[in-house]
């Protein structure tokens, strides 16, 4: 079995593998929502269910835990109909997020967080004290706990309505379109707190979303699905971006995959020029001296005294007297090298006036300096080594690195 | 004379404050038949809207009861009752109850049934039973308007029960329809201000019990 090779090991000797089977949803009407889909759920990654409305990505998830039961096929957990447990234990097995995180407005964050293990009979005290353990784990304020829903923001709810979902610690956690309802700023926040949570439970995703960059940021695995409930493609997010299987998955992903693509490059191996940089308080003699060294640098990057940039000057303008702060050139965002994708390069580059992007490291010292050119040569080197390395088993990026695209797929790429 | 004048006189009496016909007699008499009528009103209204507004089914047909109960004049259906049973407490509850079930039963149903439901997608996704979901997380956010359709069922029960002093009982009609018979408009007056009094009343109790029973984080949403 292909995917097996990927999974972590389960410390608890367990493996919940959910297996969709060929299940098909008609609706008395005669609408087919889910048209025999077979899908094997990784265990402890996330794979993103996407595609357009009436797709039928959230009848799939709802027939995870029986809250739509499938007209034909079955749906196995560990082996096992999900249909021969109760339909409540095995609910209560399975963490629950949905759109407005639906959150009980007449009941404290608190013990909102609290229902399940209530459910589950446990004790109130015990219940209320793995609450309080879980907002700070979702990155909640204490104070927040005594509070009622409507007191929270839209994005604070959504984190109470994780939170409430992980309460009992469930292998598998079913989050329906969790942060489409909040402004992009927060649903960004959503998203990294998410893979944050992800990298230390490790649990069971199933995430249904509509936005193809919320899936490719988020997937371990993608699951494209088409109207009328079939599967288009299903592969890790870097696959989808190189090789999508038809044209529909071409379009769903939008004009703009090849940029996309680069957010799973990392930028440890661009050639960073360090001759370019310059101090507020050198010299005009040293700067004349440094541009005959580097000539086929227009530009040099003016920092402060710890070495944070401050902007671009012609040389010229140096060499005539002292620098004045305010006539710089601006020099954009620059990138954390290392730390961010050469999308995050490239894009850098894109919007400098000059054309060059300023790499910094992580306390926002300049590093150095790339041109266009060499983010281009880095990114054609890089799908090189793509396609000759490890094509065949690209699953490999599988194991939860991948999650975030923008920081931690760096180290794996550069090697 | 004005009408405060009437009811000066009717509660400086001190003859109106003793006896089987006195102010406190009466008052006990006629809260007991408002609470038997309500308790009755509410045993048959509130199951039936609550179970019917959880599974959002039913709805033309309550209306129609409702409808058809509202339509019933009750001073008809005293008379009708007291010809086919007799004197007594049957045939005065039957017209309360009638009053009092459309506003409780319509109001539960359509309180229940407008609980946003993602609140109830999550619970019942996280494998609450549905006798759960009913009883803790629909009722509790209905629970300002099912006291709602209580309170004005309980105000009309108060102010209807005066005509159960036609058929011969007791309660705070019997100022009113024994005043009208002797001519004491004093007696009608203070018997109809402390109907009136009762009514406002209820309608603190009501406002008291929703303070202490609905939650402040549905108190302030609703």
């Amino acid at each position: 079995m292909a995917e097996s090779g990927q999974l972590l090991p389960d410390p608890k000797g367990v493996r919940r593998l959910i297996r969709i089977d060929t299940v098909t949803k008609r609706y008395p009407d005669g609408t087919v929502a889910v048209d025999r889909l077979s899908l094997e759920i990784p265990d402890r990654s996330i794979t993103v269910l996407v595609g357009p409305s009436g797709c039928g990505k959230t009848t799939t998830l709802r027939m995870i835990n029986r809250m739509v039961e499938p007209s034909e096929g079955s749906i196995l957990l560990d082996g096992v109909d999900i249909r021969e447990q109760p339909v409540n234990s095995l609910r209560r097995s399975m963490g629950y997020v949905i759109q407005n995180a639906g959150l009980f407005q007449h009941r404290t964050i608190v013990d909102n967080i609290a229902t399940v293990p209530r459910l589950l009979g446990w004790s109130r005290s015990k219940s209320r004290a793995r609450a309080m353990e879980l907002m700070e784990r979702v990155g909640l304020d204490s104070a927040l706990a005594k509070r009622y829903p409507y007191q929270l923001s839209g994005g604070q709810q959504q984190r109470v309505g994780v939170a409430r979902a992980l309460a009992a610690d469930p292998p598998v956690l079913l989050m329906d379109e969790p942060f489409s309802a909040v402004d992009p700023v927060v649903r960004k926040g959503l998203q990294d707190e998410l893979l944050r949570i992800q990298d230390e439970l490790g649990k069971t995703i199933v995430f249904v979303t509509h936005d193809i960059d919320e899936a490719i940021k988020l997937g371990t695995t993608v699951a494209v699905l088409r109207t009328g409930g079939r599967l288009a493609q299903y592969a890790p997010p870097a696959e989808l971006l190189t090789a999508p299987a038809d044209a529909f998955v071409e379009d769903f992903l939008g004009t703009d995959r090849g940029i996309r693509r680069l957010s799973f490059f990392g930028t440890e191996g661009l050639e960073l020029k360090r001759a370019p940089i310059v101090t507020v308080d050198t010299t005009a003699e040293e700067v004349a001296a440094r541009t005959d060294v580097d000539d086929d640098v227009p530009y040099l990057l003016v920092t402060d005294r710890d070495g944070r940039p401050l902007g671009w000057s012609e040389p010229a303008a140096l060499a005539a007297g002292p620098v004045d702060v305010a006539r710089l050139l601006p020099h954009g965002r620059p990138f954390r090298h290392g730390g961010e994708s050469l999308r995050a390069a490239l894009d850098c580059a894109v919007l400098s006036p000059t054309g060059w992007a300023v790499a910094v490291d992580g306390t926002g010292r300049a590093v150095g300096v790339v041109s266009q050119q060499a983010i281009g040569e880095a990114i054609r080197t890089a799908h090189a080594e793509r396609t000759t390395g490890a094509a065949g088993d690209d699953g490999s990026t599988g194991g939860g690195a991948l999650g975030d695209a923008d920081a931690a797929t760096g180290a794996e790429v550069a090697g | 004379m004005n009408v405060l004048h009437f009811v000066n006189a009717f509660f400086s009496d001190s003859a109106h404050w003793h006896g089987y016909d006195g102010i406190p007699t009466r008052l006990i008499q006629h809260i007991r038949y408002c609470l038997i009528a309500l308790v009755l009103a509410a045993a048959i209204g509130l199951p039936v809207g609550l179970v019917t507004g959880h599974y959002g089914r039913g709805g033309n047909a309550l209306a129609f009861i409702a409808t058809a109960g509202r339509a019933l004049p009750s001073f008809g259906l005293l008379v009708l009752m007291t010809i086919m049973v007799g004197f007594g407490l049957v045939p005065v509850m039957v017209p309360l109850v009638v009053l009092a079930v459309p506003p409780i039963l319509v109001t539960s149903y359509e309180s229940v049934r407008s609980v946003d439901p993602s609140p109830v997608d999550a619970a019942r996704g996280m494998g609450m039973q549905e006798s759960r979901i009913l009883f803790q997380v629909e009722l509790p956010v209905a629970l300002p308007l099912i006291l709602s359709g209580l309170r004005s069922g309980a105000i009309q029960i108060v102010s209807t029960a005066t005509i159960a002093a036609y058929v011969g009982i007791g309660g705070l009609g019997r100022y009113v329809i024994d005043g009208l018979y002797q001519r004491d408009y004093e007696k009608v007056v203070g018997g109809a201000t402390l109907v009136a009094a009762l009514a406002l009343a209820t309608l603190a109790v009501f406002w008291a019990v929703a303070r202490c029973t609905v939650s402040p984080g549905v108190r302030r949403s609703g």
